[in-house]
């Protein structure tokens, strides 16, 4: 099934540039370049919700595992796998436009404007998540929120280039529901 | 049992949700400094794998610190030399040590060993060292780890077949005893998450002197570190007005930004001195 073999590729993609590129990026202890997530955010709308965590809980251990960090990033990532369907029922503009295209895109939210606020609202959420067990496990929770503000700041950034970058040209399947 | 079943069924998807959060909060709140994780040996291998793999590409463009933090660290060794020092002294005759340094192994006490850091982390809130040798190399839990210019860098926490993960000194657990090298004074040295290359010193009283640029070295009371292994140099420092201890921040002597090579620090009397304390603890109790 290609669709398997397309994410599965994406995933490589991701982890790695995650791993071997943004984790090597030194700015500044406030902000915290994270990409990863996007995987998850860019899974076909027609995966199980059930499923969709699951995937979601190993993309954030993997990365645990590689930075030593017991269970964080697969909090958080189990977090956005939970929520993302229900963002998906209110940002989508008309009905049936999740049958229509098989994943989340500017396309199939009609607008780079809602697609940000759905991809926005993710990585808020994510990088929310992650810092408060963080600062709750290392105690210096001053920092917490300009962090969270200042790094999903700069996800939403990477996230538009990589929009920008791998254009996603999404065939329109049918009108039949 | 019939709504049981059908509570559990309408319910799934949250449940999942929920059990899996606390299944990554067990992970997060288990993994302490010297807990290993789940599955921790077989991760272990995989990601030290991958890491060095990528770490061979790397390498290559780091080469010319690593070969310039090599030839620093030959220069040390070098003035070490005891022909550098020639005495103006009838006593002093030029001979061959002909002692073989087998009869001295029993009173060894540390061991270098030479490593590759294959993955190392700068900015994380607690950040690793994985190195190239494991339990085959007879590399085990609570050794020290330094660089190739005599700086301090961690202290190993975790052992596999081939690798080893060492907590970096940029760790929030990392706690360890350093000493004025000038006044003798000792502290302790940790890592307040802020900026890498800069620890925080706490524990020498005020009525010390000190000066920016002071060396501080390891103090040699942990059986992890010889003494004067060096941790950094003093930076900046202030008085700490609801203590009576100096706040020192110290520019560490290993950069963790390029550390290619470390140096396992193998005691061999580590474990009589820590079977002595075991027992002085059980004496106690």
């Amino acid at each position: 099934m290609p669709l398997i073999f397309k994410n599965i590729i994406r995933f490589c993609v991701f982890f790695g540039v995650q791993v071997f590129i943004l984790d090597h990026i030194m700015i500044h202890q406030m902000v915290v370049p994270y990409l990863y997530f996007l995987f998850i955010l860019w899974l076909p709308f027609s995966i199980n919700r059930s499923v969709l965590m699951v995937v979601a809980f190993l993309t954030g251990l993997s990365l645990d595992y590689f930075h030593h960090s017991g269970g964080f990033h697969a909090a958080a990532c189990v977090l956005i796998a939970y929520i993302r369907p229900f963002l998906i029922n209110i940002l989508i503009p008309r009905e049936g436009a999740d049958n229509n295209y098989f994943e989340p895109s500017t396309q199939s939210f009609g607008g780079i404007f809602q697609y940000m606020i759905y991809a926005g609202l993710l990585a808020l959420i994510h990088n929310a998540w992650l810092f408060l067990l963080q600062a709750w496990q290392f105690g210096n929770p001053g920092h917490f929120f300009v962090k969270t503000l200042l790094s999903t700041a700069l996800s939403l950034l990477l996230i538009l280039t990589a929009e920008l970058i791998f254009p996603r040209k999404q065939k329109f399947r049918t009108n039949t529901i | 049992m019939k709504n049981i079943f059908l509570f559990i069924r309408h319910y799934f998807n949250f449940l999942l949700f929920v059990s899996l959060q606390i299944f990554a909060l067990y992970l997060i709140f288990s993994y302490n400094k010297y807990h290993e994780a789940v599955f921790g040996e077989y991760a272990n291998q995989v990601t030290g794998k991958i890491n060095s793999r990528y770490n061979k590409i790397t390498y290559y463009f780091h080469l010319k610190e690593t070969n310039d933090s090599l030839m620093a660290a030959n220069e040390i060794l070098y003035n070490k030399l005891k022909f550098d020092y020639l005495l103006t002294d009838s006593v002093f005759t030029e001979y061959i040590d002909s002692l073989s340094s087998d009869s001295t192994v029993k009173y060894r006490k540390f061991k270098f060993e030479g490593a590759k850091v294959v993955a190392n982390s700068v900015q994380q809130p607690n950040n690793y060292i994985v190195i190239n040798k494991g339990s085959a190399d007879s590399v085990q839990k609570g050794m020290g780890l330094i660089s190739s210019n005599n700086g301090v860098a961690g202290i190993i926490t975790d052992v596999s077949d081939n690798y080893a993960v060492a907590m970096s000194l940029l760790h929030k657990d990392s706690k360890i005893s350093g000493k004025l090298l000038k006044s003798g004074e000792t502290g302790t040295v940790t890592w307040d998450g802020a900026e890498p290359n800069v620890v925080e010193m706490t524990g020498i009283p005020k009525g010390v002197k000190i000066a920016v640029g002071d060396t501080i070295i390891s103090s040699g009371f942990s059986t992890t570190f010889p003494k004067g292994i060096i941790i950094g140099t003093v930076e900046s420092f202030k008085k700490n007005p609801s203590s009576s201890f100096y706040l020192i921040r110290i520019k560490t002597r290993t950069n963790f930004y390029n550390l290619q090579y470390a140096y396992i620090i193998n005691n061999k009397q580590a474990s009589e001195i820590n079977k002595l304390i075991e027992r002085a603890k059980k004496q106690v109790q």
